[in-house]
């Protein structure tokens, strides 16, 4: 029988796509929870090179990345695929997926550890990461197109943690009027089944964001 | 109906010789497009608008974009002739992991070896090498990355080497000295008339870096 492991942590939300991807697809799986400030000797076995979560254990053999997990996820466990079959799909689900990590994420999280003057530029720079994503969506019901797939499971932080970040960081990144695809898209993946069932409990979330923040904030006061 | 397959490209990239590198493991014609940075032709602003670099593959007019997504793309779509990746899903996961390894961490560490002096630029070289150091432990022994065959992996790094020249004239060091079996490897892969024909000259990639950094 195949025995199948993930060492993630509560909140991480590059851990939580691996559980996604593992239970869209009905594997059953073990999880092992991580205290960052006091990593296992096994997630350090498992991932000697980075040292982070997720990591997917499965017969004894490690994978670490995220994205990297998830194609193997795919590979492995063929029903109810997250990519499509056409070699041109697939690489637009892999490009999209990149960007939101490359781009989106990088420009938000700058956005979410500033303030004043700098956030509102970082907030600029970030919209205009969103407007392709918003762009993206047309005709669409998912990035993924009916279903969910990669490049959805891929941003699916935006749908829940995007929230956090605006309400602790006291920003508004993506409004109604002016992202009103991303923001349907936001509710109808939060609320799609497995995804829903999932997200972190949201004040804790709250709170550990909001030390991270402060911690930040701090950081540069002192420079 | 004949495929038609451009490339927009800049002869010293190692990222645009990655799909050179695919292309020709493939023996898939294609017109190839160099494009001046300083002044972007209309078509690649229009086939990358998001990140208006190169490389960009163009296959039947549509564009894909990101060098590794590009060589994923190739193997799948020439799927009866050299493949890159392995077939096996751990063998694979493992190719990806290493190339986002050399993604993460390669050319930033490159880039203060050529555009930073003293202290910096020392803490470049250590950084450097001790990322190759890490790609030497995984090659192991083996001919290639995974095993028997050129594949992903060696593609993703091996276009690297053409700026080696460089960094070491820039750097003032040898790699061959801290990483013989790298090295050894990397001239393995020279060896295939596709990687000596997609490779930049390492002397102009030099000449470039020289005009493009002001040095």
């Amino acid at each position: 029988m195949a025995e199948v492991k993930l060492f993630r942590t509560w909140s991480s939300p590059f851990a939580l796509r691996i559980v996604w991807a593992l239970k869209l697809k009905d594997v059953p799986y073990d999880t092992i929870f991580e205290d960052l400030a006091n990593k296992s000797s096994l997630l350090l076995q498992f991932n000697p090179v980075h040292k982070k979560v997720p990591v997917l254990v499965h017969n004894g053999k490690s994978v670490a990345e995220s994205f990297v997990i998830l194609e193997y996820i795919e590979e492995t466990w063929k029903h109810n695929p997250l990519l499509p079959e056409d070699p041109y799909d697939r690489a637009t689900a892999r490009f999209w997926a990149k960007f939101g990590e490359e781009k989106v994420l990088l420009s938000i999280w700058e956005a979410f550890n500033s303030e004043g003057k700098e956030q509102e530029e970082c907030i600029v720079k970030a919209k205009e990461n969103l407007k392709y994503l918003e762009e993206e969506l047309k005709g669409k019901k998912f990035f993924g197109g009916e279903r969910i797939g990669f490049a959805d499971i891929a941003l699916g932080w935006l749908a829940d943690y995007e929230g956090v970040f605006e309400e602790v960081a006291s920003m508004k990144l993506i409004a109604e009027d002016e992202f009103p695809l991303l923001s349907e898209w936001k509710r109808t993946f939060a609320d799609a089944p497995i995804i829903k069932e999932n997200w972190p409990p949201r004040d804790k979330l709250v709170i550990k964001f909001q030390a991270i923040r402060e911690a930040s904030l701090l950081k540069k006061l002192g420079n | 109906m004949a495929d038609e397959v451009v490339l927009l490209d800049l002869y010293v990239s190692m990222y645009g010789m990655r799909v050179r590198l695919a292309l020709a493991e493939k023996g898939v014609k294609y017109e190839y497009k160099e494009e001046d940075l300083r002044t972007k032709s209309q078509l690649l602003l229009q086939m990358n608008p998001v990140h208006k670099k190169i490389p960009v593959l163009i296959h039947n007019g549509k564009p894909i974009c990101e060098s590794l997504i590009i060589v994923q793309y190739i193997d799948e779509v020439w799927k009866d002739k050299a493949p890159l990746l392995p077939s096996d899903p751990y063998q694979r996961a493992q190719a990806r992991f290493w190339a986002d390894f050399i993604d993460k961490k390669l050319y930033d560490a490159g880039k203060k070896i050529c555009t930073t002096k003293g202290e910096e630029q020392e803490a470049g070289k250590k950084e450097f090498i001790e990322i190759l150091k890490v790609l030497e432990g995984e090659l192991g022994d083996k001919p290639y990355f995974m095993g028997e065959r050129f594949g992903f992996l060696d593609i993703a790094l091996i276009t690297f080497y053409s700026w080696f020249h460089a960094y070491e004239t820039l750097g003032n060091f040898s790699i061959e000295a801290e990483c013989p079996k790298l090295i050894s490897w990397a001239k393995r892969c020279m060896q295939k008339e596709s990687v000596s024909k997609s490779l930049a000259d390492p002397k102009k990639v030099y000449e470039f870096l020289v005009v493009m950094y002001g040095l």
